[in-house]
């Protein structure tokens, strides 16, 4: 294996876990961004800039930051419809997004993709995907294909609990552990397959589906980055021992509706269950406490991380505002290679 | 070039070409190998890809689970990702199971990633009836693929063309569905010794005609050059096209042989609605229109799934003696 960043965990006992206070000030920062990025969206679609539609993965930031924080950058990811935090996680450049979500010529997939399809191969990311359980065949290909080049490559499959309905996902994972593959399948669990609470839709226990291939089957409170960074790079730790896919449970939460428009929820969740999310499980906040509590940083540092983060958006979307749309003559360009 | 032009300083099986360009390529790069469902010892039920385990080792001829979906999905990412996958689906009546693979993924990734992404991706099955399979073992689906932007879809219909359009498949940066016919696998044709390649697109001249063109895909390649004997008999001269890729499609030759013969059959085995003839049929029209003697015929399987029974199987699927009475109706001759 030519695996040369590396990547053991020193054996420190410190909160910090060995890892330096810089690279936990870069996950506040990732995650603010995102928070930031989604923000705009809001606006964006509030204010019918935006074409289309946008899954928000506010409240998800920690997982989308833990898992992508502990992978190299020429690891893949593959993605879903609530794509943002991935994307931008795994080193995607706010301005092209914003461009992207607008249908605008330098948008990543040059407007022809959209909020569910962004796509960067330089920042490893094989695509979002608005087929629920679409990214599982793609994630897994990628990481037989690293496999057999011995890249030492790793490969994650982000979806959220609703692709557990989905049948593919299965096929891939018994191929994926028959043939030992270096592929983490990331479940964020926020609860709701769309409008419908999983317990509706998931027979038996979530983690007994992964461990029935005899897949290594691991769960984190997905609120809180620290978790999910140090379970992360476990994983990958076993997966280069080749020691056969993971799967990785992030206990978490979208604290706005399924999409830009999904107003008036009441009917499937309550206004007292995303309150309480919000004022104790909030992913940023967590982070954010602890780094203060343990004298790693002060409301100074945090406060211009915020505003850096916030200028880098706001910057993004006036580029893409002003940002051309892509010539008439793109649309029957890229249909073949 | 011909295939009645080839020079035939040997001659072998349709499955035996199809086995040598898989070989020819995977020596040739490393990147290339197959996946499917009994493909290395087992050779596949029709036997196609015998010895190329003993060769490559199952590394690079890997059996799979019964997961078209899965598999085929899995090559859609290591095709994304610096391989070259030829995956095998045993019978092209199981296509629909891998639909979202191919439709939505394999097809999509190209165009949705504004060109960043490239998917070099064979998928090898088959169609044809008249085994006596019954239904859900019988289809010619390829019209459903080539309705799809994004796929190319190739239907070779004699070893020499089988060689070479595989060949060209594998080297080729799209998704590429390959469709043989189950009916072909061991009908004998020259194919040359050294190394070529048959590029996608261009119609071949099966046989020179003047009075009608019969354009004709895979197997029915086969009934339109049957025809054309029946008709020469009779004093009409049939010309035999064989398109040889749906996608992309030679309208260029196909127009010219009806503007120069001033009629035309299009027969090809997928049913008729909606179907591969409807298409060609309607370039025809388009761009031959005022050069037609007679309002373009197309033939195709008929609109029924295919049944068990032989004498009900057999009057399901365009055969010679029914296209040369619609030839000659088209000639005038009844
Ligand atoms: C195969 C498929 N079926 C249905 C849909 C419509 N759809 C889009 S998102 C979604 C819910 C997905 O739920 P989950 O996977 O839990 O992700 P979450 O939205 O909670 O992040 C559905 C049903 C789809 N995009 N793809």
């Amino acid at each position: 294996m030519r695996r040369t960043a590396p990547r053991t965990e020193t054996q420190q006992a410190d909160a910090s876990q060995g890892v330096p206070v810089e690279q936990w000030l870069a996950m506040y920062e990732q995650m603010v961004k995102i928070r930031a990025f989604e923000e705009q969206v809001n606006e964006l679609y509030r204010g019918a800039k935006m074409p289309g539609l946008a899954h928000l993965c506010t409240g998800q930031e920690a997982s989308a930051v833990g898992v992508c924080q502990a992978l190299r950058p020429d690891d893949y990811i593959t993605s879903t419809h609530r794509g943002h935090g991935h994307c931008l996680a795994k080193g995607a450049r706010v301005d092209l997004m914003f461009a992207e979500l607008l249908g605008k010529a330098p948008g990543y997939c040059r407007g022809k993709g959209g909020s569910m399809h962004i796509a960067d191969p330089q920042s490893g990311n094989l695509g979002a995907n608005a087929i629920v359980g679409g990214g599982a065949g793609i994630a897994t290909g990628a990481a037989l294909s690293a496999k057999r080049r011995g890249s030492g490559q790793v490969s994650v499959c982000f979806f959220g609990e609703g692709a557990l309905g989905q049948g593919v996902l299965y096929e891939v994972m018994n191929m994926a552990a028959l043939w030992k593959l270096p592929v983490i399948y990331v479940c964020e669990n926020n609860l709701y397959n769309e409008y419908t609470h999983y317990a509706e839709t998931t027979a038996g226990e979530l983690r007994a589906r992964p461990a029935a291939f005899g897949i290594h089957c691991v769960e984190v409170d997905g609120q809180d980055v620290r978790a999910v960074y140090a379970m992360t790079r476990r994983v990958v730790e076993r997966l280069m021992a080749g020691e056969g896919p993971a799967f990785l449970v992030c206990n978490t939460y979208r604290y706005f509706g399924h999409h830009v428009g999904d107003v008036n929820r009441s009917y499937y969740r309550s206004k007292e269950e995303e309150q309480d999310w919000k004022a104790r499980r909030d992913p940023l906040a967590i982070l954010a406490v602890w780094l203060t509590v343990e004298g790693l940083a002060d409301a100074g540092m945090l406060e211009e991380i915020e505003r850096r983060a916030r200028d880098e958006v706001a910057a993004g979307v006036e580029f893409a505002l002003a940002a051309p749309y892509p010539d008439p003559g793109e649309v029957d360009q890229h249909v073949y290679a | 070039m011909s295939t009645h032009s080839v020079p035939a300083d040997r001659e072998i099986t349709f499955a035996q070409a199809v086995r040598e360009a898989l070989a020819e390529e995977m020596r040739r790069d490393p990147a290339v190998f197959i996946l499917g469902e009994d493909v290395a010892e087992a050779g596949t039920p029709f036997k196609v890809l015998s010895g190329l385990v003993e060769e490559f080792g199952t590394e690079r001829v890997t059996d799979t689970p019964i997961s078209e979906a899965g598999f085929t999905g899995i090559a859609v990412g290591a095709a994304m990702t610096g391989l070259r996958p030829v995956v095998d689906i045993m019978f092209g009546d199981f296509l629909p199971l891998a639909m979202d693979q191919i439709v939505n993924q394999a097809a999509k990734v190209h165009y949705m990633s504004g060109g960043k992404l490239r998917v070099p991706l064979v998928v090898r099955t088959n169609l044809g009836a008249t085994r006596r399979s019954a239904a859900q073992h019988s289809q010619s689906l390829h019209a459903l693929l080539s309705h799809i932007p994004g796929l190319k879809v190739v239907l070779p219909s004699t070893p020499f063309d089988a060689k070479g359009l595989l060949k060209t498949a594998i080297r080729d940066e799209n998704p590429v569905v390959f469709f043989e016919d189950k009916l072909m696998f061991q009908m004998k044709g020259p194919v040359p010794e050294g190394e070529y390649t048959i590029p996608f697109g261009v119609a071949d001249v099966k046989r020179q005609g003047a009075d009608i063109t019969l354009v004709a895909t895979s197997s029915m390649v086969q009934v339109a050059l049957a025809v054309a004997h029946i008709l020469e008999k009779e004093g009409i001269s049939a010309e035999v096209l064989d398109p040889r890729t749906t996608v992309p499609l030679d309208a260029h030759t196909i127009v010219e042989s009806a503007k120069k013969t001033g009629r035309a059959v299009v027969i090809d085995e997928g049913h008729e609605r909606y179907g591969v003839t409807a298409e060609i049929a309607a370039v025809i029209a388009e761009g031959a229109f005022y050069h037609l003697d007679a309002p373009v015929r197309r033939m195709g399987a008929m609109d029924v799934p295919v049944p068990f029974s032989p004498v009900l199987e057999d009057l399901t699927v365009p055969t010679a003696e029914r296209v040369a009475e619609a030839a000659r109706a088209l000639c005038g001759r009844t």
